[in-house]
């Protein structure tokens, strides 16, 4: 499987302090490649690197090359409105729009004008609710507030909102670390289901998680890669010793 | 605890709520006064007071409407003008300069805030009102002469000349409410836009969503400082009570009227036709004050909700 993601020698800098050191790392199709760390070390701010969210805040600076499908996604020309809409993200509160359940799905869609018509609107909003599995529960009450779902229906609207403007990358920020186990399960469950036709990075600090959602896992220490390999051999049989001290909870 | 600590604390916290009574108690005798007052053109007038479209002190007759319409169409004059101004203002403060352009600009905008009414009504005499004699005027009568509000002879001092001062006066309080509420409407709101390939301005238009009744809040408010504005209006609006469509001509506010007459009040049917309007603007911004706070109120309580 070829990667979809190809990170070479990134470095990151909040104004003078260095966040990431020296990072280079493939992420391959259609497979979920988790991150994982003790807080601070940097996973955070590596994906959103990988969307330029980092752009909103003035004082960041970035080196090294990011190539999403061999285009380098730093490149001065890049449009980022369109680099955005390719990678989506779902962060670690839940944040719908203080609008109805269905123009939240629908918001992306408008504003990137990917609907034919009316119906057409109608259909892929469905299908992304469908897709991060919130179609049942929410199917009947499309038009009310999306602040009367739980919080775990919140977490998949969100989803469900990411997925309607058909991105290619899903990153995700720790989605499930403010939801009860139910709805955790659910997520978790949502990610293997959706690797089948998206690229997916998600950081965790929950190491279960990452061994049970992803095909590969990245530790991340104090704004370096330490590891990255297969996930099953990540909680196996690690190659570095730090990887084990980790994992096996001697800090963190 | 030592005795003496307990019985200090006793009477400061008495100290404290005579304090804090008294407020209640100066609103209270305000209201209390201004009803007795206004009682003899009550039983004079009754509800014709408010829609009597005729002053003429001279003879007894008391009609307030054309103070209530000049306040009204002043005011709204002044939030049709403020309320982009300060709009576009505040989000150019949130969302777009940078902190080292934001502060001065943010400083200078409290700033027109406290300068006084007074000199605001003189730049008004002196500038503004020339200016839209000879230059604002004839050219909103070239283009949309067509239209009854800009007919009529041109003096400068005037409905609009008064409107626009107000809409200045305005503008700091407007723009510094709506820069509050667009401040705290979460980061997390603009990122779930801008993840989703939203632009500057859509980003921009899902944060005025979030901050819509802080907004409306910030309006009213406005509006409650437009109602009450009393000097520079007095010396730009040409203080002559008549309805007339044209926002060239001559008008007159509550405010302004209450102001420039009390002097000569010396008749006691004149003093209460004046209290009476007191009052009437009294209770209305007492109202719309109100509203915009607990406007405010909403988003910043929905925001801190979840």
């Amino acid at each position: 499987m070829g990667s979809k993601i190809n990170i070479k020698n990134l470095n990151f800098f909040y104004g003078a302090d260095q966040a990431l050191f020296d990072i280079s790392l493939k992420i391959p199709e259609r497979q979920v490649m988790a991150f994982i760390g003790p807080s601070g070390c940097g996973k955070s701010t590596f994906l959103r690197v990988l969307n330029r969210m980092n752009d909103t805040i003035p004082i960041a600076k970035v080196s090294g090359t990011v190539k999403i499908d061999g285009k380098d996604i730093y490149a001065p020309k890049t449009d980022v409105v369109a680099l955005r809409r390719k990678v989506g993200m779902v962060f670690q509160k839940s944040n719908p729009f203080p609008k109805t359940i269905f123009e939240n799905v629908a918001y992306g869609i408008r504003i990137n004008r990917m609907h034919k018509d009316k119906t057409d609107l109608e259909e892929r909003v469905e299908k992304a609710l469908k897709d991060s599995a919130l179609w049942d529960e929410v199917k009947d009450r499309l038009n009310t507030s999306a602040f009367g779902l739980s919080g775990g229906q919140q977490q998949r609207l969100c989803i469900a909102r990411a997925l309607a403007v058909q991105p290619e990358v899903i990153l995700m920020d720790e989605p499930a670390s403010a939801l009860d186990p139910i709805a955790t399960q659910k997520i978790e469950e949502l990610v293997v289901e959706l690797k089948e036709h998206y690229t997916i990075a998600i950081v965790t600090h929950n190491m279960q998680q990452a061994a049970r959602v992803s095909d590969r896992t990245a530790f991340f220490m104090l704004g370096k890669l330490i590891e990255v390999n297969p996930t099953e051999r990540m909680f196996t049989h690690p190659d570095e010793k730090l990887t084990e001290d980790y994992i096996t909870g001697r800090f963190g | 605890m030592s005795k003496t600590g307990t019985i200090g604390d006793s009477v400061f916290r008495t100290i404290l709520i005579i304090f804090a009574a008294t407020i209640l108690v100066i609103v209270a005798a305000m209201i209390a006064m201004m009803v007795q007052n206004s009682i003899p053109t009550i039983r004079e007038f009754g509800f014709g007071f408010l829609t009597g479209s005729r002053w003429l002190p001279a003879s007894d007759i008391y009609g307030a409407l054309p103070f209530i319409y000049g306040t009204i169409v002043s005011s709204l004059i002044a939030l049709i003008l403020a309320v982009p101004l300060s709009l576009g203002i505040a989000i150019f403060l949130v969302e777009q300069a940078p902190a080292r352009i934001a502060r001065p600009i943010a400083f200078m905008v409290e700033l027109l805030a406290a300068i006084p009414s007074v000199v605001y009504g003189l730049w008004g005499i002196f500038v503004l009102a020339p200016f839209i004699r000879v230059y604002l005027g004839p050219f909103l009568q070239n283009y949309f002469g067509f239209i009854p509000l800009f007919q009529g002879r041109l003096t400068g001092i005037g409905m609009l000349t008064g409107g626009i001062i107000m809409a200045l006066m305005v503008t700091p309080i407007v723009t510094a409410v709506v820069r509050d509420v667009l401040e705290v409407v979460p980061t997390a709101q603009r990122e779930a836009a801008l993840a989703l390939g939203a632009t500057k301005w859509e980003t921009t238009v899902i944060v005025l969503g979030n901050a819509a009744s802080g907004i409306a809040g910030a309006v009213v408010l406005g509006l409650g400082r437009a109602l009450g504005e009393t000097m520079a209006v007095t010396m730009v609006i040409g203080n002559s009570p008549q309805i007339s469509a044209s926002l060239f001509e001559p008008a007159y506010t509550i405010a302004s009227v209450l102001a420039a007459n009390f002097a000569e009040a010396t008749d006691k049917l004149y003093m209460s036709a004046l209290i009476e309007m007191g009052l009437v603007l009294f209770l209305v911004t007492f109202i719309v004050n109100a509203l915009a706070k607990l406007l405010v109120l909403r988003v910043a309580k929905r925001q801190t909700g979840h």
